[in-house]
Order: C-alpha cells, then sequence, then structure tokens
C-alpha cells in the first residue's frame, strides 16, 4: 500500500498512475466550422448548423456534449449505467451544459471548472479515481461553443465590433474520454495539476500571451517532476495558445534549456485551416478536448504516435473581473499518455 | 503597483510583469493601422453619402425642410442597419470597416439591435428589454450627463454675461 | 458637390474612431463615448453647427451628431424655459433616433435570430 502511495504522488504538482489506466474509448461532436477544417474526418459528429437543431445557443451546446457522450458509449459497447461517474465542465456560468447534460445521462456528476483547461482537469481526475478504485469507470468531458462564450464573455454575435488580430475564435464543440483499467486503448501515465500564474495581462481580446506562462509553468513542473525532456514525447501539445501563446511559450521554454520545436504545436492551430477566418486561432475547452479526443488517441491508437504531452491552457477571468480592472489569471493541466492497444 | 515590478515564478524563472508583457509584446501581431484607416474612411464616407443622398431626397420629395430632413434620414439609417444585423451580414461589415461602419448612428443601432436579438432568448421583459441596452448604453448615458452639465454651464454664464 | 464633402467629412470622423481603436487601443464602447462627448464640446463651443453646415451628412449621420442634439435640445429648451430647461430639453432634438433604434431593435429581436 505504501509503495503504491509513493509512485502515486511523485511530487507536489504531478501524479503518477501506476495502475493500467487507460482511455478506453472517445467520442468528439463539434460544430460546421470545425467540419471544414484539417481534422473533419475524425469527429465522430459534426453538426451542419451552430444551432444543432436547437432552440437557442445553450441548448445547441448541451446536445454536443449529449452527442460526445452517446457517441463514447456507443463506441465502447456500454450504457450509462455502466459508468461510475462523469467529470466534466465548459465555459458558461455555474457549468449550466454540464448540469443540464449530466441530469440527461442519468450519471453520478462532478462538474468542474478550468475554463479551457478542463479537458485535462477532468482527465486528470478520472484518472486518479479509477487508478484509486473508487471508480470502474469514468467519464472526462467538456464542451465550449462559439456563441455562448461569445454572448457570455464578449459581445452579442451580431455585434458590428472589430477584433484585432489576437482574438481567437472559440471552438464549437464537445469531447468525452471513458477511463478504465486495462482493455485497448492510450495509457494514462502521469499527470501534472497547474497553479494559477498571472502575469498581469488584462486583455480578455488576447489570451494567449495571458495564458503562455501557466503553460511554461506546468509544462516545467511535469519535466522537472518526471525527470523527462521534451524529447521523449512524439507529441507535445497546448490547448489553445494559438499564434499569439505558441511562440511566447517556444522561447520561454528554450530559455530554460527545453527546446521545443518539432515536437510542439497547439490544438488551438491544428483545429482550423489558416483560411478559415479565426484570427489568432481557436480556443475554448473543446479546443483541446476535439483535437485530443479525436486525432491524438486516433494516433496513438494506431501507434503512429508512441508518447504524447497534452498541456490545456485555460484563462481563469470572467466579465466583471475583467471589466474590475483585475488582470486575467491562467492556469494549465498536463497528462500524459503512452501506446496504445 | 507593487505587483507589477515583484518578480513572479514562471515555473523556475523569475520575471517581473513588466519583463514578460515586454517579452510577449513582441510577438503581438501588428495591427495594420493604415489599411484599417481606409476602409473605416470609405465606408464610414459611404454611409455618411447615403444619408447625405436621403436627406435630399427627403426635402425634394417629402416636403421636409433642411432642419426636419434630419430626422427621417436617421430613422431609415437605422432602420437599414437593423436589418442588416438581422440578417446577420452588419457584423461581417462590422469586422471589414471597424469604425467605418460603428462611428455613424448606424453602429449605435446595431449595438441595440444585436444585444436586442441576442438576449430574446431570454424573454421579452428580461431579456430583450433588459440587455438591449448593454452595449449603446454607456453611449447614451455620457451623452446625456455632458448635455446636461455643458447645459448648464452654458445657461450659468448666459445669466452671468 | 455636397456629397463629396459628406464622404470626406464622414470618412474623416470615422478615421479618429478607427485611431482610437487601433492605437489608443480603446474598446468600442469607450470610442462611441469619446465621440459622442466631443460632440456635446464641440456644440458647446459652437463649432458644430458650422460643421453641420459645411460637411451636411458628414457630420450629422457619425455619432458625434447625437451629442450635438443632445446639447441643442438641452440650450434650446433652456432659452425658452430657464435652467429647467436643460433637463426637459435633452431628448427633443435626437427622440427620432433613439426611438427609431428602441422600436425597431424590439421588432427586429421577434422577427430574426442571432447567426452567430
Amino acid at each position: 500500500m505504501d509503495s503504491m502511495k509513493q509512485s502515486a504522488r511523485i511530487s507536489r504538482q504531478t501524479w503518477h498512475f501506476a495502475e493500467d489506466v487507460r482511455v478506453q474509448a472517445s467520442a468528439v461532436a463539434v460544430g460546421p466550422k470545425e467540419g471544414e477544417g484539417p481534422l473533419a474526418s475524425f469527429f465522430d459528429k459534426i453538426h451542419a448548423d451552430a444551432y444543432a437543431g436547437q432552440q437557442t445557443w445553450e441548448e445547441a451546446e448541451r446536445k454536443l456534449m449529449e452527442d460526445a457522450v452517446n457517441h463514447l458509449l456507443q463506441k465502447a459497447s456500454i450504457t450509462e449505467q455502466d459508468v461510475d461517474v462523469i467529470l466534466a465542465g465548459d465555459l458558461l456560468n455555474q457549468n449550466i451544459t454540464t448540469n443540464f447534460t449530466a441530469e440527461k445521462l442519468a450519471i453520478p456528476l462532478m462538474g468542474m471548472y478550468g475554463a479551457c483547461s478542463t479537458s485535462m482537469l477532468t482527465l486528470a481526475t478520472a484518472a486518479a479515481l479509477v487508478n484509486a478504485g473508487y471508480a470502474d469507470k469514468a467519464i472526462a468531458s467538456c464542451s465550449s461553443h462559439n456563441a455562448t462564450a461569445e454572448r457570455q464573455y464578449r459581445y452579442p454575435t451580431e455585434y458590428g465590433g472589430q477584433k484585432p488580430p489576437s482574438a481567437q475564435w472559440t471552438v464549437t464543440g464537445a469531447g468525452a474520454g471513458l477511463v478504465g483499467i486495462g482493455g485497448k486503448g492510450p495509457r494514462i501515465t502521469y499527470a501534472t495539476i497547474g497553479k494559477v500564474t498571472d502575469m498581469g495581462i488584462k486583455d480578455p481580446f488576447d489570451m494567449g500571451t495571458a495564458m503562455a506562462p501557466a503553460a511554461v509553468s506546468t509544462l516545467q513542473s511535469h519535466f522537472q517532476d518526471t525527470g523527462r525532456t521534451p524529447q521523449d514525447y512524439d507529441l507535445i501539445v497546448t490547448g489553445d495558445l494559438a499564434a499569439v501563446g505558441f511562440p511566447i511559450v517556444k522561447e520561454l521554454m528554450l530559455t530554460q534549456g527545453y527546446e521545443m520545436e518539432e515536437m510542439y504545436n497547439d490544438c488551438g492551430l491544428m483545429i482550423y485551416n489558416p483560411e478559415q477566418e479565426v484570427f489568432a486561432g481557436g480556443s475554448g475547452c473543446a479546443s483541446s478536448a476535439v483535437v485530443t479526443y479525436s486525432y491524438i488517441m486516433d494516433q496513438l491508437n494506431r501507434g503512429l504516435l508512441k508518447s504524447v504531452l497534452v498541456c490545456a491552457t485555460g484563462a481563469l477571468l470572467s466579465p466583471i473581473s475583467y471589466q474590475q480592472g483585475n488582470s486575467i489569471p491562467c492556469i494549465a493541466h498536463a497528462v500524459a499518455f503512452e501506446g496504445g492497444a | 503597483m507593487a505587483t507589477k515590478t515583484k518578480a513572479k515564478p514562471i515555473g523556475s524563472m523569475q520575471m517581473t510583469q513588466q519583463m514578460y508583457q515586454q517579452h510577449a509584446s513582441k510577438f503581438q501581431p501588428k495591427r495594420n493601422v493604415l489599411l484599417n484607416c481606409v476602409r473605416a474612411f470609405w465606408v464610414g464616407g459611404t454611409i455618411c453619402l447615403l444619408g447625405q443622398a436621403l436627406q435630399n431626397m427627403y426635402i425634394h420629395f417629402f416636403g421636409f425642410t433642411e432642419k426636419t430632413a434630419s430626422n427621417p434620414t436617421v430613422a431609415t439609417l437605422i432602420f437599414i442597419a437593423v436589418l442588416l444585423t438581422g440578417f446577420g451580414v452588419y457584423d461581417n461589415i462590422g469586422q471589414y470597416a471597424g469604425a467605418g461602419s460603428a462611428v455613424p448612428v448606424t453602429g449605435f443601432a446595431n449595438s441595440i439591435a444585436s444585444a436586442a436579438i441576442e438576449h430574446r432568448s431570454e424573454g421579452l421583459v428580461l431579456g430583450v428589454g433588459g440587455n438591449m441596452f448593454k452595449l449603446a448604453g454607456s453611449v447614451i448615458v455620457f451623452g446625456v450627463v455632458a448635455a446636461f452639465l455643458a447645459g448648464i454651464i452654458k445657461s450659468v454664464l448666459k445669466m452671468i454675461f | 458637390m455636397e456629397y463629396v464633402i459628406a464622404f470626406a467629412v464622414g470618412g474623416l470622423i470615422c478615421v479618429i474612431g478607427q485611431l482610437l481603436l487601433d492605437v489608443g487601443k480603446l474598446t468600442p464602447a469607450h470610442v462611441m463615448s469619446t465621440l459622442v462627448v466631443s460632440g456635446v464640446v464641440l456644440d458647446f463651443l459652437g463649432v458644430y453647427d458650422k460643421l453641420i453646415d459645411f460637411a451636411g451628412a458628414g457630420a450629422t449621420v457619425p455619432i458625434t451628431s447625437f451629442g450635438h442634439s443632445l446639447y441643442h435640445g438641452a440650450i434650446s429648451e433652456a432659452q425658452r424655459h430657464g435652467l429647467i430647461g436643460v433637463a426637459t430639453g435633452i431628448f427633443e432634438v435626437t427622440s427620432a433616433g433613439i426611438s427609431a433604434a428602441i422600436a425597431f431593435g424590439f421588432l427586429a429581436s421577434l422577427v430574426f435570430k442571432p447567426k452567430g
């Protein structure tokens, strides 16, 4: 028992999963814009309309999360009854997308908020619960929707205000992963829980600059705690730093002796084509979730990637906090995956 | 502000907020100010041109005078802006033209219409009624307060001199 | 000729707004509020009426004219009824604009759905 405890907490921020914890299945549902992007063939469900056949934007986001989980259950050949707990979150006030979707699914819910870092926050926690035997099967899920995020954090969607080039496009989509012991699928080996980092950036139209330090902080802690270097991974992705934050991370990591070149990418840059007018790139909970639970899981399962580190980054602001002149505190959580099949 | 100069750790780096912001500003995408100004100029100018044409039309064909023609002119421009907002076109114009579509009264109409349309899902009273002035409110408030103060000052000056 | 002047002056006021956005890094709401107050100030100084005579719609269409109208309404009522006129007259001139925006905006919310 003691030795398991030792190998579980390898440092203050980093967890090791000694059991055979795997992402046994994963599924993704997205909106039309994402369906026109380069990763479209990896998505389970692409809606032709951002309303997903619903009456409001908020209902559309719930439909996306519901679709992701339902596709997941289908792929894993199980029902909701077989899942012990769902850990999920979204960007909306009081996590309403998660709450209403969990009610429909009738799975015990642990709602979590990490802004755009929710994907790895929920996955790391799900892995810990499964590893320790508190759950046999757990689902980690999150969602975001461009319209619901815009109307909550910024402007009404039909407003003609001009956005600067550093702005990002919230990804409309939801991703879900099934965590369990054994079976097939990529192994979850480590998770590094981030600390809130705030370097005084106040502009909600420039999240990349605000979030980059959080990513650097978590990535560094991860490498130090595990004794690994970027070269130990075939792919390292950040969640949604996009065109502005991505080069900042590369440079800051380099000054600390970590060279992140060929293996480093960002989900916000991967999900859209450059021609799709998305300013600096994608953002939102779904940015990291959609890329991880479709493309990355696929590549790991087919052996095309052997070890991947996903570092999801979140901006922990609210409309009130920045109107009151506060800067934007950010956080990043990282999960390491290995192998597959 | 103490927090700006105090060093904060990013991982094992100690960096002040100021240092980081300086560092990060290198990667800020540069706004093409000249291009934006050219676009704002021609779109804004065109909207004013349209306004002038409307005004002349109201004077010559509908019997308005120079003084009173601005009322139906403004109302017409507002109507057009609301339609374009409803059809989902105004936000695209706005991204292209920036101040060119925001500064004319059409921008004011768009800010009201877009908020009203967006919040319809929360009902007519609290949603539409309660949120309509989300963006336009500050224009009305500051305009009224400034006019009020300036009016008082001018009246008092007139009384004195 | 009046069309060219309307185009040029209107365009220039928009350029000022664009500079406030891009160089001043103000939000659109801040820019509009600044311009509306400028309209009040310019009318207070007696300049805006001359601008309207010169540029026509180039000066009446931008949001600055809203400030001008608010101030004009306040002052003309004050001339007739004394100091209280400042309060009673403010919305007199702009009534068409504000009423139209509210009424059409409301009707639009009944007819249209946001398209994202």
